[in-house]
């Protein structure tokens, strides 16, 4: 091989350079969200139903799912006029992301932001819904 | 496995297809939610068509302001200040300009410049749901209203150039910068740039059983109901009174009926 050495040692430089973010971040795992679930009215909800699980639909559900049932919400209170709903539990919800979802999950910094920052997704909810006022959080 | 013949093949396949099916149903999270329906808020306020009597007798120019004010705060409709960027989703319009087939040559000029409330029409046939190119707006099944999904709307604007009363605006600007921070509404959201907007007939309201706002701050000049029910107080009016619509000639069948003139004789 002609340069051998001029090539191989282009190579191993290209290979540092373009594994940098893998070595670079090795031990220094990002903080890991933790959405906070501690704004008075779930505590409130939480002590009248005796129940850690207050939210519209079981925790994991909601976790894996709460994109699938806004849009569900959506389509149901605009074009069906359905502005009620009726959890699996039985308890009816009015259905209304400003009034209903964030009545309760009044932190979205630190529920919602918390999650959709760490994994680079930006739904565009607050260009027209009003998000809620943090300090009431802080109280 | 290697000397298989043709019908052993089929019937693997067969059996597998039926078993795979039969794997993909079973989604645990939509099975969960089987449970959960979307129901009707009880109490609220249903019609087959809504329509509305205006009786412009009882609504002075004075009055107007009052009128717009309670429907655009509660709809935090901004207020661009610029008027080639006005949203407006009811304001008013002189007769010569609500009523353009009306005009005379001789007609009185009380009534010729008379501010006319105007506001979207919730047409029978709106040329603005036959338009729209995303089916962003779409005429209500139950109840006949015109509204629009605002997530949906790509600001096109074709419907704002169907629509032949000037009922639809659109959002040059960010509605949120023309919206005075203390007045907003934090119970209805604000639009976004580059969006169509209009009336809503307050569907939002009708459903928690409230009347519409505009009707509300009217005093009685304004009423609404089902135009479908014979028996309705809006049918019994359009039954007693001369009402006129905007434009029907177009055949898009308007669903707002105006009363104008003709006070004089009353008491």
């Amino acid at each position: 091989m002609y340069n051998s050495g001029k090539i191989i040692v282009g190579i191993i430089i290209f290979l540092l350079f373009a594994t940098f973010p893998f070595y670079n971040s090795i031990g220094k795992a990002t903080a890991k969200p933790e959405p906070k679930i501690d704004t008075p009215a779930i505590k409130e909800a939480q002590a009248k139903l005796g129940k850690k699980d207050v939210c519209v639909e079981p925790k994991e559900f909601m976790k894996a799912e709460h994109m699938q049932l806004l849009n569900d919400w959506r389509d149901a209170a605009l074009r069906e006029g359905n502005r009620l709903y009726r959890a699996s539990d039985g308890r009816t919800h009015d259905i209304n992301l400003q009034n209903t979802c964030m009545n309760c999950h009044s932190n979205k910094k630190k529920f919602c932001d918390e999650c959709h920052n760490y994994a680079a997704v930006k739904p565009y909810c607050w260009t027209c819904h009003i998000e809620p006022k943090e300090e009431r959080t802080n109280e | 496995m290697s000397n298989i013949d043709r019908r052993q093949f089929l019937k693997i396949m067969g059996v597998s297809t039926i078993f795979g099916m039969g794997m993909a149903s079973t989604n645990t999270f939509l099975e969960k939610l089987e449970a959960s329906t979307f129901d009707k808020t009880p109490g609220r306020l249903a019609a087959k068509r809504w329509g509305m009597y205006i009786d412009m007798d009882k609504i002075s120019e004075a009055d107007i302001p009052r009128i717009v004010g309670a429907c655009h705060r509660a709809h935090n409709v901004p207020a661009h200040g610029n008027p080639k960027h006005e949203v407006k989703w009811i304001w008013a319009e002189e007769f010569k300009h609500a009523f353009p087939e009306q005009e005379g040559e001789f007609l009185s000029e009380k009534y010729e410049h008379q501010k006319i409330l105007v506001l979207c029409n919730h047409c029978e046939k709106p040329a603005c749901t036959r338009v729209c190119p995303t089916k962003a707006t779409y005429k209500r099944k139950e109840d006949g209203l015109v509204l629009m999904d605002y997530h949906r709307c790509i600001g096109c604007r074709f419907c704002m150039a169907a629509c032949p009363y000037g009922a639809r605006s659109f959002n040059y600007t960010n509605p949120r910068a023309a919206l005075n921070k203390n007045e907003i509404n934090p119970k209805f959201p604000t639009r976004m740039i580059g969006v169509v907007e209009k009336c809503t007939f307050c569907s939002e309201r009708l459903d928690k059983g409230l009347k519409p706002a505009c009707v509300e701050a009217s005093n009685g000049g304004m009423v609404f109901g089902d135009l479908n029910d014979p028996h309705s107080e809006l049918r019994k009016l359009l039954r007693e009174q001369f009402t006129m619509r905007r434009k029907p000639e177009l055949g898009t069948n308007p669903g707002l009926y105006y009363k104008i003139g003709g006070a004089q004789h009353a008491g």
